[in-house]
């Protein structure tokens, strides 16, 4: 299973994700990488995320991922 | 609102796409963004290949090449329809209407209902709903229902989130009264607080087009398009769709009384793989019940993807049976709606290329 940081490294390679608080705002993630990090998410962590859990808010920062991820059941 | 209907059947589909193909790794040379990035978005999103219209071809083109077709083959008369319903978001002009366009330049007779809806991707279930209050009159024995855009052409090529997906394409359905009575149910909303979401900003008087217009500017996101394009936020657009199209299907089962289980496809309008897999993960739809295949294929033709849905992935099962279909279709506005109807068996189930 990769881990949240190693699957945002391999959408935007050239971002330190661990040096911000809000991805979105910072320009790091745009709604077509969000969409990317909801497939990866789904298939390393084997589960599919709710239409309705794909919202800006839960793509914040590494700290809201994984609040959503403990939705789902996932460490 | 819920609708109800009977005694109505569509006895017959024609797809129409134009034959000129564009690959997303063709259309990657123009996005402002790394080759990498642009292949996980086609694997996600299932974009790879999409019909667009090559040089000037307007939407009268591609209805009047199907509408010919099926004259030419004897499928339909040429004056055996009592109404033309154009289903359009991109008329040849502001005015006159399309339809009066094509009943012109295909010399049908004058005794005949010509109408233009100005709609999207709910489009198929609107034109329905027209066609099938339009045979109440007894003077009207079958309707033709074109719907038909031509989008390509106002979207901006270096716009990675429209082009991509956008397809261009016409469908003719012929809308008939049946002798079967089952009730045909359907529901429709409409928000036009959020209309915004799918605009094209200039080109209307509201915004009349000019060379400012025309300018190419950033989205922020390294999209570039004009006030001239095609405009689509992307996020409120998901959103909307996740949130209201769920509990619509479940509204219209409920009304129906009938289960999941009772339907055999789901054939929604198509705006990207990942969007209908999460619609279908919503509702615990299996996808081989809700076909996601057509915006990789021909990409996304708005109001036409539920008929070329059900053309591409039903034809020999429609030419001889029948199916139980919920269809539903969700954009522009924004309008969302959905029916639950029998399909087949059809006279005529077709795609063919514009040449």
């Amino acid at each position: 299973m990769q881990t949240i940081e190693h699957i945002l490294k391999d959408i935007r390679p050239e971002f330190d994700f661990t040096a911000s608080e809000n991805f979105v705002d910072d320009g790091m993630l745009d709604s077509y990488d969000i969409v990317t990090l909801v497939s990866e998410l789904d298939k390393s962590y084997g589960i599919s995320i709710s239409g309705l859990d794909i919202v800006p808010e839960n793509f914040r920062n590494i700290a809201s991922i994984q609040r959503l991820l403990q939705k789902y059941g996932k460490p | 609102m819920n609708l109800i209907f009977s005694h109505r059947r569509i006895s017959g589909l024609l797809a129409v796409v134009p034959a000129n193909e564009r690959s997303f790794v063709e259309d990657m040379a123009n996005f402002n963004s790394p080759p990498a990035r642009s292949l996980k978005l086609k694997q996600v999103m299932g974009y790879d290949k999409h019909r667009v219209v090559d040089g000037p071809v307007c939407a009268s083109d591609l209805a009047c090449f199907g509408l010919e077709h099926l004259f030419a083959s004897g499928t339909v008369a040429r004056d055996g329809c009592d109404a033309l319903i154009v289903v359009t978001q991109s008329p040849d002009y502001l005015m006159p209407p399309t339809s009066s366009v094509i009943q012109g330049r295909l010399g049908l007779k004058h005794d005949m209902f010509c109408l233009d809806i100005n709609q999207g991707c709910a489009g198929f279930l609107i034109g329905l709903f027209e066609a099938f209050a339009l045979l109440e009159q007894p003077a009207v024995r079958k309707v033709a229902l074109v719907n038909v855009d031509v989008m390509s052409r106002k979207t901006s090529p270096r716009d990675r989130n429209s082009y991509p997906l956008v397809g261009d394409a016409a469908s003719i359905a012929i809308v008939e009264r049946s002798d079967d009575g089952t009730p045909i149910h359907a529901n429709l909303k409409m928000d036009g607080t959020r209309r915004e979401a799918l605009m094209i900003p200039a080109g209307g008087l509201r915004l009349p087009c000019s060379p400012e217009t025309a300018e190419m500017e950033d989205d922020g996101e390294n999209n570039f398009r004009a006030k001239d394009n095609l405009r689509m936020d992307g996020s409120a657009v998901f959103n909307f769709v996740q949130v209201e199209v769920p509990p619509m299907i479940r509204d219209l089962l409920q009304t129906a009384k009938a289960a999941m289980e009772d339907v055999d496809f789901f054939l929604f309008h198509q705006p990207n793989r990942f969007m209908l897999h999460k619609l279908a993960d919503q509702m615990n739809i299996p996808y081989e019940r809700m076909p996601s295949n057509i915006v990789e294929l021909y990409g996304n033709s708005s109001g036409v993807t539920i008929p070329m849905a059900i053309v591409h992935n039903l034809r020999e099962r429609l030419l001889t049976g029948s199916i139980r279909a919920c269809l539903a279709g969700f954009g522009v506005g924004l309008t969302w709606s959905s029916m639950l109807i029998r399909l087949g068996p059809l006279d005529f189930c077709e795609l063919i290329d514009y040449k």
